[in-house]
This record gives structure tokens, sequence and C-alpha cells, in this order.
């Protein structure tokens, strides 16, 4: 089973990789965006497809992160490595104490505690000033080094996001097929029935929004380098809410799903603004539709029409 | 297989299909113009304007220079800066524009300013007026022809205090950099006039409810000085007026307090704030009487300085485009030529460029009047050629800090 | 500080908190009954204040105004909840993520009928100007919103504890399944629980746009308000409501009247704190 997975995802990772050169600049950083936003959509599929957590307040973690880096690698110069282990760090840090307060809630609670969290987080990003320069957000973050390979351009950034991303994927999906990430599912489906087993719930839960924060912030630093840019927005609903409908989309519970999700909403964005100002109504459209026809997302129909 | 594969298809479909514009011929005939503007999201109104006044002017030459076709091509920054970045990318490597252009936040001008040194791309900003991007901060390859926020505010705080002959007053803005820049310059001069700022009140952007602020204005202040724009000049008058305040501290504000893309939908309480601006759509001269009057029988409303800006940016472009005989794609002449641009009928009056960047252009003192039955800015009085230095030596200025929350210090809070 | 700082500021934050009572006790209600959120609950507020702002600029009358932002959006509420929201009942993640497709629907038609302009909604000559009140001075306006905010709330009550309708629907909040078991229609009780929920927040939006005027993104910014209002009530409690609304109108108002720089902190924070300590509210229930 692991195998098969293993097995698409290392030829999907190939064709994109070969795909890299040929393709022109634009169409592939709309591509790397795609994979910054798959890692996002991934650590919230953690909380919501596996341990049936809905959070709306995966930015929180996201943009704690990208700030770190860009704030760090502008007025401090750090390189690659201190702005990633900072910017994980501190999204590492930030979901460790903001989940003591969350995991207490279950279901719809847990959903607006955890928005209530991400607007926290916004609040902070907007109104201290002095630190995070406010409305204005940090530019002129630059590109890292990686020893002599600089990543400015299009194509190696590319490849480093790539990597991460299917880095990202391994790792996730090591964690869900592995007893702890069984045990999530089994939370998922009675957490009762889970605490009778003797399995240590509220362990289990809080593991995993920890692993969820990090994996947000993995995507928030390779964010602030993609943009060389932050700003409140990142840290706002709209970004939490845009990492749920693109893992609804692409189908909770199925790790890939969310990647895809990330994807087509990406390009559903960029490609149909060209085209028209009601970008908006069509995305909201699509949105209702997938969730009235697909409801198990874009994956998980797929998946059962296989059955 | 197919079905695990399926997904991939669907996704690397719309990847082909997203890029697809890319992969057309490269064209050599028209010249492209890329323009960023809020087409959608909160700014959307404002970002109208900015494209029929750019669209206004390239209809009158029939979007045409010389032998060569402008084309140009519109993208939605949804007013958030993130987006604006990708659509510029876009502009940029996949439609080969000649030239970027627009945008809007602050934010957005400061994320552009490394995209365009790094793209060397001839970029003009018509709206964006953080301070620094011509001071402190410039980029090579941005030219602004629009404004800085601190521009106007040099010479009304003189006029203020000369005229107005208010000695204390108590500033009231949005707390971000647009508002600290206009502030910072205002104080700068009413307090070197004599005048006191005996308060700063900053509040956030996204307030609607502005009660709990104008609760706080000190009772001994001559009036209150305001820097809102969009709809917060529109809820902030109202609200401000309605506070009882206003018969007893009048009102006086910066430019986008009583701007054209509000003033029509507000009503008496407007009457007699004095702003200042480089642009108001009453300016009596004849440029400005053609232009306004076209920009009404397009749009269907009065033109705000956010049209007049693209309109005019729009002109620039095209004269520098004339300049180097339609040679666009030898980008280092086509910056050389933005740089150069130098004309006296521009709707707002005659404009040139500095060393830095910036235009350098008539203020106007400008106060809210009935005529005709409809609000407008009718100008009171006007400084000539004024610099984003002011009567300052540049050297000296750029030695000084930015204009920020606390800086200018306020001796007399 | 001057101690009619302290009045002013009080009365502010108590007008505001009415308001937010109006956005909030429909959110609330139609949790407590039907358990989702309704993300939507925002674009109602705006698109009642737009709908508000057509109908005086073409009747001029403000009665008229509110009747028919009201009545409308609480026929597109329900509309919504019988063609759309009940096809997922028992899915709460369905339900919530719908609601945010329509919301975005919502932002784009307003964008398109009423274009991106900010508009002041002109109100009646009555209920303009100020009052003073030993040396104080009080908008009319805002002394009108604490009237409607208290008529709404009696009215509220009244529904709940003393008629039938409000009984079925204490119990269909109690526990829907038993309350379906006695014989109530909870699918007809949800799909009227939504409209009134829906007409409340239009009411807000046409009786609030009288002060903040109605702008493109005022959706959006309203929203989190209600949710915190709620989140600290209790989701389902009219009582948790109105101290909800209350709370947070008073402590916005005096955080921004005092830690400025901390405005949006001073609001989330203490909101998380409650949470941590009672998740499911001051007043609310698991």
């Amino acid at each position: 089973m692991i195998g098969r997975r293993a097995l698409v995802a290392v030829i999907v990772v190939g064709v994109l990789a070969a795909l890299g050169p040929l393709l022109p600049a634009y169409p592939l950083t709309l591509i790397t965006q795609a994979l910054i936003f798959g890692i996002l959509a991934m650590s919230l599929d953690v909380l919501l497809g596996y341990t049936g957590l809905p959070s709306l307040g995966q930015a929180a973690y996201f943009g704690v992160a990208a700030y770190a880096v860009a704030l760090l690698a502008t007025e401090r110069q750090v390189g690659l490595i201190g702005c990633a282990a900072a910017g994980i760090g501190l999204a590492a840090v930030t979901a460790a104490v903001f989940g003591l307060v969350a995991i207490r809630a279950r279901g719809t609670y847990f959903l607006m505690i955890t928005l209530a969290l991400g607007m926290v987080m916004w609040g902070l990003a907007f109104r201290w000033v002095s630190l995070t320069k406010g409305d204005n957000g940090v530019s002129g973050v630059p590109r890292p080094e990686l020893g002599a390979l600089s990543l400015s351009a299009p194509l190696p950034f590319f490849y480093f996001t790539l990597a991460a991303a299917a880095v990202s994927w391994a790792l996730l999906g090591l964690l869900v097929t592995s007893p702890f990430g069984l045990g999530l599912k089994g939370i998922r489906g009675s957490e009762s029935r889970m605490a009778a087993l003797g399995y240590n719930v509220w362990l289990h839960k809080y593991l995993a929004f920890v692993i969820a924060g990090v994996f947000a912030g993995l995507a928030g630093v390779l964010w602030a380098y993609y943009n060389g840019f932050v700003g409140p927005t990142d840290v706002q609903l709209v970004t939490s809410v845009e990492a749920l409908l693109m893992t609804a989309l692409g189908g909770p519970g199925t790790l890939i799903g969310p990647v895809l999700g990330a994807g087509v909403i990406v390009f559903l964005k960029n490609f149909v603004s060209v085209y028209t100002k009601r970008w908006l109504l069509i995305l909201g459209a699509v949105y209702i539709g997938v969730i009235l026809f697909a409801p198990h997302g874009i994956v998980g129909a797929f998946r059962r029409a296989r059955r | 297989m197919l079905s695990r594969v399926g997904p991939w298809i669907v996704m690397l479909v719309a990847m082909v299909v997203g890029a697809a514009p890319g992969f057309a011929a490269a064209q050599t005939g028209p010249i492209k113009v890329g323009l960023l503007v809020p087409l959608t999201g909160n700014a959307s109104a404002l970002g109208k304007d900015m494209l029929n006044g750019s669209e206004l002017y390239l209809d009158e030459i029939n979007r045409q220079v010389g032998n060569r076709k402008i084309e140009l091509i519109v993208e939605d920054t949804e007013g958030v800066t993130a987006t604006a970045l990708t659509k510029a990318r876009k502009l940029v490597d996949q439609d080969h524009v000649a030239i970027l252009t627009g945008g809007l936040l602050a934010s957005t001008g400061y994320a552009l300013h490394p995209f365009a040194d790094a793209a060397k791309i001839p970029t003009t900003y018509p709206v964006m007026s953080s301070d620094d991007l011509t001071q402190r901060k410039p980029a090579r390859w941005v030219v602004r022809t629009g404004w800085n926020s601190s521009q106007s505010m040099h010479p009304f705080g003189e006029w203020v205090a000369k005229n107005l002959k208010y000695k204390k007053i108590v500033t009231m803005g949005f707390d971000y950099a647009f508002g600290w820049e206009t502030v910072g310059g205002f104080q700068r001069t009413f307090e070197e006039q004599g005048g006191q700022i005996i308060q700063k009140i900053w509040t956030p952007l996204s307030t609607a409810d502005f009660s709990p602020f104008i609760a706080q204005v000190k009772p001994d202040a001559d009036a209150v000085f305001a820097v809102f724009f969009g709809r917060g000049s529109l809820q902030f008058v109202k609200q401000y007026a309605e506070s009882g305040l206003k018969a007893k501290v009048p009102l006086i504000g910066n430019g986008t307090l009583t701007d054209e893309s509000v003033l029509p939908q507000m009503g008496d309480e407007a009457l007699g704030v004095y702003t200042a601006l480089h642009y108001s759509a009453a300016l009596d001269n004849p440029a400005n009487k053609k232009y306004a009057k076209a920009f009404e029988a397009k749009a269907g409303k009065v033109p705000s300085y956010y049209a007049e800006t693209c309109y005019t940016n729009m002109r620039w472009i095209v004269e520098a485009i004339r300049a180097i005989n339609g040679k666009v794609e030898d980008r280092e002449a086509f910056l050389a030529a933005l740089k150069k641009v130098e004309l006296k009928d521009f709707p707002r009056g005659p404009v040139v460029i500095d060393k830095w960047g910036n235009p350098i252009q008539n203020i106007y003192v400008r106060k809210v009047e009935r005529v005709g039955g409809q609000l407008q800015n009718s100008v009171i009085f006007t400084y000539p050629a004024v610099s984003q230095f002011w009567k300052y030596n540049p050297d000296e200025f750029l030695k000084m800090p930015l204009y920020t929350r606390d800086y200018p210090p306020c001796k007399y809070c | 500080m001057r101690p009619d700082f302290w009045v002013v500021q009080t009365f502010n934050g108590l007008s505001y908190g009415a308001l937010l009572f109006l956005l909030a006790s429909g959110l609330s209600l139609i949790f407590g009954v039907m358990r989702i959120v309704n993300m939507a609950h925002g674009s109602y507020f705006m698109l009642g204040g737009y709908l508000g702002l057509t109908v005086i600029l073409r009747t001029r009358s403000f009665a008229m105004s509110v009747i028919a932002a009201t009545v409308t959006i609480a026929l597109i509420g329900m509309a919504m909840e019988r063609y759309f929201l009940q096809r997922l009942r028992g899915q709460d993640l369905g339900q919530v993520l719908m609601t945010i497709g329509f919301s975005l629907i919502f932002q784009d038609l307003a964008l398109l009928v009423w274009g991106g302009d900010p508009y002041n909604l002109p109100v009646p000559a009555a209920l303009s100007g100020s009052a003073r009140l030993g040396g104080v001075v009080f908008p009319i306006y805002r002394i009108f919103i604490v009237g409607v905010a208290v008529a709404v709330g009696l009215g509220l009550w009244l529904l709940l504890d003393r008629t039938r309708a409000g009984a079925m629907i204490r119990a269909a909040v109690d526990d829907g399944e038993m309350a379906q078991g006695v014989g109530i229609n909870v699918p007809r009780l949800s799909l009227a629980v939504f409209g009134l929920g829906a007409a409340l927040a239009a009411l807000g939006g046409v009786i609030g746009a009288g002060f903040l005027g109605v702008y493109p993104g005022a959706d959006v910014e309203v929203l989190p308000y209600a949710f915190v209002v709620v989140i600290v009530g209790g989701l389902g409690s009219l009582p948790g409501a109105m101290v909800g609304s209350l709370l947070v109108g008073l402590l916005d108002n005096f955080g921004k009247a005092l830690f400025p720089e901390l405005a949006y902190f001073t609001l989330f924070a203490p909101m998380a704190l409650i949470l941590a300590i009672r998740p499911t509210g001051l007043f609310g229930r698991a």
C-alpha cells in the first residue's frame, strides 16, 4: 500500500522535476507557489483529515515563520539554515503554546478557538509595528544561497521547493501510517473509544497540533523567500480559510489531495482572473459544487470511483 | 492506476492551460504596458478610477504611438501585495511588457522595488506615495509619476499656520506609514511657523467606528488635522460632525480626506474642510477642464486624484516612448527617457521629475464648497514647483530619519 | 482622564455592543439549532446594508429600507438553507465550508451590483444630530441603535421564553435528536431559525450602515467581532449573546482608547483566555 503510493509520488516528483527546465518562468513560479501552499494544506490535513480537528488558524504558524525569516534575513542578514531553523522553531513554539488552549475543545468549538488564536497572531503582526513594520510589511527579503548555488532564479528555487514538498509529504506519510498516525485516525472516529482502549488522547491531539504547526511553519519559511515579502495578510483569516478550502477541495485525509487542491486553487485564481473579474464568484461556485458533488474532495472522488 | 494518476492529469492540464498564453509566439509589433490595479477587493473603486484614467488617455491617442500600437495589459492585484507580485511576474515573464506600472498599496511599492531592479524593467508608480521609495530607499528602475505623502503637507503646514492662524492642533490618522508621513510633513512646517501639535491620535487601519478616538481629542485644540482615505474618510468626516466637535474644533486634513473618490458621497459635514493635494477636479486650467469633462463622460463621475494621476502617468509613458522613437526594447534608453519627461499642460499643471525619481509639481490648497449643487475641492491657493524636500536641502533632509509614528516627536503632547 | 471621557467611551462601547448584539444573536441562534457556524453571516450584514441603501435612496423611507433589507435577506438565507445546506445534513464541516463558498459569492455579487464605492446611509433627520446631557454629547443615532438592540433583545427573549415556537427552538438547542423524537419538525425549525438569524444580521447591517456606512469588506471586517461575541458568550445562548456583545463592545472601545497600539490584541487575547478556562463560553454548553 505504502509502496504503491510512494511509487506514484516518485513518478509525479520526477515528472515535475523533468518539466522544470521546459516550462517558462511564470508557470514555474505558479507551480512553486502551489507546492508551498500544498505543504500548508498538508499540515492542515494532519489535523483535519487524520485527527478530525478542523483548524481555521494555520495561518498563525505560517505567518510567524514567514515573519521570522523576513526579519532575520533583512535586519540581521541571517542565512538559510538560521532563518529556517528560527522560523520553524518559532512556529513550533507558537503551536505548542496555542495547542494548550485549543486542544481542550472539539469540533466547532475547536474551529472557533483556532480562528480566535489566528486572529491574535494577526493582531500582533498588524499592530506591533516596531517589530513587524505593520501594514508596510517586510520587503527586500533576499533569496537564500545553498553554498555556491543561488536560489534567486525561478528554476533553482522551484527544485528547492519541490524537494521540501516531497520531503514533507514523505515525513507526514510516515507519520500518518505509523502507529501514532493510526491512533489519530482512531481519534477522528471516536475519542471515547480510543480513551477506553488506553490511548492518551490528549497527547495524540496535542502532538498532531504541534506537528501541523511545524509544517505550516515550513511553508511560511518558503513563502517568505518566494515573494521576498511578508505582510499581515499572510497571517490573516483569509489565508487559513484558503488552506481549509484547499484541503477540502483536494480531499481530507489523503495527504496528497490537499496538495492537489492547492494546485487547483492557485491555478484557478491566477488563470481565471486573467479572463474575468468575477474570479471570486467562480471560485465560490467551484467550492460549493465540490462540496455538494464530491464531499470527499477530488482525490476522494477518484478513490471512491475506483471502488 | 488511472484513478491514482487521474488527479495529477487534472492538475497538469490546469497548469498547461494556465500557461497557454505564454506559449504564444512573442510579439514584435505592439508596445505592451503592464498595469497593476485592484479590480476586486476592498480597493476596487480606486482601481476602477485608475483603470479609467489610464484608458482615457490611451483612447485619446487611439492607442498608437508612431507606427506601433500600444497594448494595455491589465492585471488584478486584488488589493493584496503578494498577488500584485505574482501578477507582476506574469506581466514581465509571460506577457513581456515593456514597462510595468500601477500599484496602490504602500506595501506593494516596497515589494515591487527590488522586483523592478532585479528584472531591470522600467516601472512607474502613479499612486503609491511612501516617502522613502524616492528618498532613502530608491530603486533605479522606478520613476514616480504621482506624488509622495509628505509633499503636499510641507506647504500646507506653513499655509495653515500663516492663514488660518491655528496655534494648537490635534492630529488624527490611520496608524501606518501613509498616516505617519502625512502627519510628519505637516507637523514639521506647522511647528516651524510657531504652531504646536498637542496630540497625535492614531487609529488602526480597519477602524470603522472612530468614536473612541474622536472622544479623546483634547478640548483646547484649535483644529483637528485628519489623514484618512477611502471609506475611512467617509466615515470619519461624518462621525466627526456627529460628535458635535466639528462646530467647536474645525477639521482640516490631507488631500485624501476629501478626495473626489469619496467627496460625492459626503454631505454638508464636509463643507469648509481645508486640505492640500497636487490635484483637484475643480482646477481651473484648460487641460483639466477638458480632461474632467472627458472623464465624466467615460466613467460617469468626477475624476479623483487616482484617475488623474493614472491619466497623466499614461501620457508620461507615451511621451517617453516618443522621445526614443518607439524603441522600447532598449530598456536603459526607455528608463532615461522616463526620467527626462517634462510637460506643463497636465491636468494637474506642470510636472518634472527630480533626481530621485519623484515629481516636482504644484500643490493646491483646497476648501470644500458647494458649487452648482455639488461638493467640490475649490482651489484657493497654489504653491508652484514643490519638491519632495520642500525648502530643505535634500542632503540634509535625507540625513534625518523618515517620518514615522514618533518622528517628529510630539514635543507639546 | 476627564470624567466625561469615561462616560463617552462607555456609551460608545455600549452602542457598538448593541450593534454587535444584532449580529451575534442571529449567529448564536443558528449555531444553537443547527450546530453550524455560518461564515456567510458577515455577508448578510453587508448585503443588508447595501439593500437598505438602495431602498432608502429610492423611497426616502428608513422604515421601508429596514423592512426590505431584513425580509429580502431572510428569504435569501432561507433559500440557502433549504436548497444547499440541508443537503449536507449531519456534515458539520461540509456545511461550514459551504457557507464559506457562499460568502465568496456574496462578496463578489455585492461588488458587481453596487460597485466598490463606499456610501453613507442617509438617516432620517429625527435620528440625526446629537443630544447634550450634562455637558456630554451623545449622537442621537447611537441612542437609537441601543434602543433597537434592547427592543430586539426583548423580542427574542419573549419569543424564546413565552411562545411555543420559542419552546421548540429551545428544545432543539438543548437536544436536537430528542426534539425530533418528540415530534418537532427540526428541519422546518432550522429553516425558520436560519431565516431569523439572517434577518437579524441584515437588520444590523442596515442600522449599522447609518453610522458605519456600507463598503466592500464590511463582511470580512465584522465577522471576527461576531465570532468573538458568540465564543465569549457561548454558542446557542441568548443571554450569552447579550453579555458577550456588551463585553466585546466595551473591551474593543476601551482597548482602542487606552491601548491603541495593541488594539486587536486586547480583544482577541481575553477571548482566548476565556476559552482556555471555559471552552464553551460563559453561558454555553457543550
